[in-house]
């Protein structure tokens, strides 16, 4: 697409001298999303639906506070799930001890104290860290992280080993009557954290360090220049990442009522990388979509098939090649349009590439899982059809969703291409694209 | 009165090349003071080493009879000292209003606070609103620094620069590219904000440095070879032999 978009600061458009139904709709957003958080139970009720929930609210902190490094400040951690598995086993710890000593916390304020064990690592080891960005920022976090997801196998004490630290969340001091057993009143504890943590991150971004933190990301040299260090600013900013993943990890510990190596690991690491990139490091809900996104994924295509992975990899690597600016880029993009009111004239061609779109996913899916499950021959179950991946239908059927599916699809694609380019002319003569 | 910023014996040596050799200068308080020389004469490494972006080998250099030679950048740039760069280093992707916010915001003294709302502090505001008006880019505030025009962008630069309200500014090149007109509006831009302020400039159109500098030094291999009003360097021999004889128009 020759579009180009325009990644401004992640709330660029929150200047002075915004129209006053833009502060509306503003609060608005916020208002609609927590209430859907409320209501979200009440519609989807079953124990799976409320674990799901459970775990993109967890994610979505999680997700939201990589972001305050990546997306804000401009660093690339490969370690930060360390934060988010200090602060899991600080809650458990935290929570183990509340029940041991008797102390009158209940369970809604443990998160809190995962969050501090976040912080209390940044704290530590982030100076250091902080010192340079880019690839030696990324390389030392790499480094901390396996040193960390391999020393908590070897401190027992600290870790309990492979078996982890497990907990009991129901035996706390209970608190307006609840015991969080219960899934739900563990999804509410959730949301409530998740509503106080994306409006602590927030406005964050809307404070001066957030600020010089996107001056950072942008030109640390020039940084300098305008009397700031942008070490401090950094090592901030990395402090209030740890923070904020401490209390994601606080919430997985209450959620699973356990901490182990894994929380710490590369994986974890990886997952949160993945999920704020796909959803879109420029603006504040991109991670949000990311968070919710990856976790349903993840969710699903584990029970649908063996190679899941290989489809992360493949979303992945088709999102840092047509959209660095991931869903929240894309979505985003369409703003001036909208404005402009030429968004219309490109809709018809996205519908018309809907098909062919759609065939060359289903050859690619067909041909990834023949290629999985040729030795084991398992059904593959695509939209409701079998095939045989020993047969050589399927093999036919593959290659010609492969082929002509791309074939189509790619002329579609130059449709939209050339829609979008009349439509972003358009909306650029009447002043709607910078 | 101390000079606004002194040189005293200035060495920079990268490996066993000697970039800049015994270099002495003197601006004093409220002077326009321009540095001219050949290219590859060590201009641009006058200003890196003045405005802490590289440390002298040997030397010192004064900010308000302060010795400023060795600490960071950001510390010189709180002491009151400011600069531009000959290429374009502005925040691409923020907004010509973010990007002049920023500039003011240590100024005024927001520091690294975590605990106020940027948009809603008046004196930063206003003044940022009040530097944009200055630059001429208030209609270009929501518009990402990284989509500005070329000559936008060198007013943007200068506006950067000036935003701290630095007592010392130091420009570099900054008409560097520009079209005749713009390097017009751009000298009428500088003199006006640099009212009242010690300004050091290096420039390559004559035209520029005659029209605005009351002082000149002239920068060859290193070393100043001269310093003085226009009128002096106009006349001085060894300025018209080693650099106006070649370049003189």
């Amino acid at each position: 697409m020759n579009a180009k978009m325009t990644p401004s600061s992640t709330s660029a458009s929150n200047v002075p001298g915004k129209p006053a139904g833009d502060g509306l709709r503003f609060y608005g957003v916020w208002l609609l999303g927590i209430a859907a958080l409320i209501v979200l139970p009440m519609i989807f009720s079953s124990g799976g639906s409320l674990t799901s929930f459970s775990l993109i609210g967890i994610a979505i902190v999680f997700a939201l506070s990589y972001n305050i490094l990546l997306g804000q400040t401009g660093l690339l951690s490969f370690g930060h799930a360390v934060h988010y598995g200090l602060g899991g086993f600080a809650a458990c710890h935290m929570m183990n001890a509340v029940v041991a000593h008797k102390w009158p916390i209940p369970l809604p304020f443990i998160p809190l104290f995962g969050g501090l064990g976040g912080l209390v690592f940044a704290i530590i080891i982030g100076w250091v860290m902080t010192k340079r960005a880019g690839t030696v920022f990324a390389m030392i976090s790499l480094g901390i992280g396996e040193l960390v997801a391999s020393s908590s196998l070897i401190l027992r004490s600290v870790f309990g080993g492979e078996a982890g630290i497990t907990t009991d969340r129901t035996a706390l001091p209970k608190i307006f009557g609840w015991s969080f057993g219960p899934q739900v009143q563990v999804y509410y504890l959730i949301a409530f954290w998740l509503v106080l943590s994306a409006i602590a991150m927030y406005a964050l971004t809307r404070t001066p360090l957030g600020r010089i933190s996107n001056a950072v990301r942008d030109n640390p040299e020039r940084v300098q220049f305008i009397g700031y260090d942008p070490h401090v600013v950094r090592y901030l900013a990395f402090c209030f990442a740890g923070f904020f993943a401490g209390v994601a990890g606080g919430l997985a510990a209450i959620n699973f009522e356990i901490a182990n190596s894994a929380y710490l690991g590369a994986i974890q690491s990886g997952l949160v990388l993945f999920s704020t990139f796909i959803g879109g490091t420029a603006y504040f809900f991109g991670p949000i979509l990311g968070a919710i996104l990856v976790t349903y994924l993840q969710l699903g295509l584990t029970s649908v098939t063996s190679v899941w992975q290989l489809y992360f990899g493949i979303i992945f690597i088709g999102i840092v090649m047509f959209s660095p600016g991931g869903i929240a880029g894309l979505l985003m993009m369409h703003r001036p349009l909208v404005r402009a009111g030429t968004l219309l004239t490109v809709i018809p061609s996205y519908f018309v590439a809907i098909v062919p779109t759609l065939a060359l996913a289903c050859g690619v899916i067909l041909t990834i899982e023949t290629v999985a499950r040729f030795s084991g021959g398992e059904t593959i179950n695509l939209f409701g059809v079998g095939f045989k991946p020993q047969s050589p239908v399927t093999w036919i059927v593959a290659l010609v969703l492969l082929v002509g599916g791309g074939f189509v699809a790619r002329l579609s694609w130059g449709r939209i291409a050339e829609a979008w380019d009349r439509a972003a002319t358009v909306a650029r003569d009447r002043g709607y694209l910078a | 009165m101390t000079a606004a910023i002194e040189v005293l014996a200035v060495e920079k040596r990268f490996g066993n090349v000697g970039i800049i050799r015994d270099l002495n200068l003197s601006v004093a308080q409220g002077e326009r003071h321009a540095i001219i020389g050949p290219n590859g004469a060590g201009k641009s490494t006058t200003f890196n080493l003045i405005s802490g972006h590289i440390k002298p080998t040997s030397g010192e250099v004064k900010l308000n009879g302060e010795v400023i030679s060795g600490l960071q950048p950001f510390e010189i740039n709180r002491r009151g000292l400011s600069r531009s760069f000959q290429v374009t280093n502005v925040f691409a992707r923020m907004s010509v209003w973010e990007n002049v916010r920023c500039a003011v915001l240590w100024a005024t003294g927001h520091r690294y606070a975590f605990w106020k709302n940027v948009d809603s502090l008046p004196e930063v505001r206003e003044r940022t609103a009040k530097i944009l008006d200055d630059i001429h880019l208030t209609h270009r505030r929501d518009v990402p620094a990284g989509l500005l025009t070329y000559a936008e962008q060198r007013e943007l630069e200068i506006g950067i620069t000036i935003a701290s309200g630095a007592t010392v500014v130091m420009l570099d090149e900054p008409t560097a590219g520009m079209s005749n007109a713009e390097t017009e509006r751009a000298v009428a831009l500088i003199r006006r904000l640099t009212e009242g302020k010690t300004l050091v400039i290096v420039e390559h159109d004559m035209s520029v440095v005659f029209g605005l500098a009351d002082r000149i030094s002239v920068l060859v291999y290193g070393h100043i070879i001269a310093s003085g009003t226009p009128e002096e360097i106009r006349r001085d021999p060894k300025v018209k032999e080693a650099y106006l004889g070649e370049e003189a128009h």
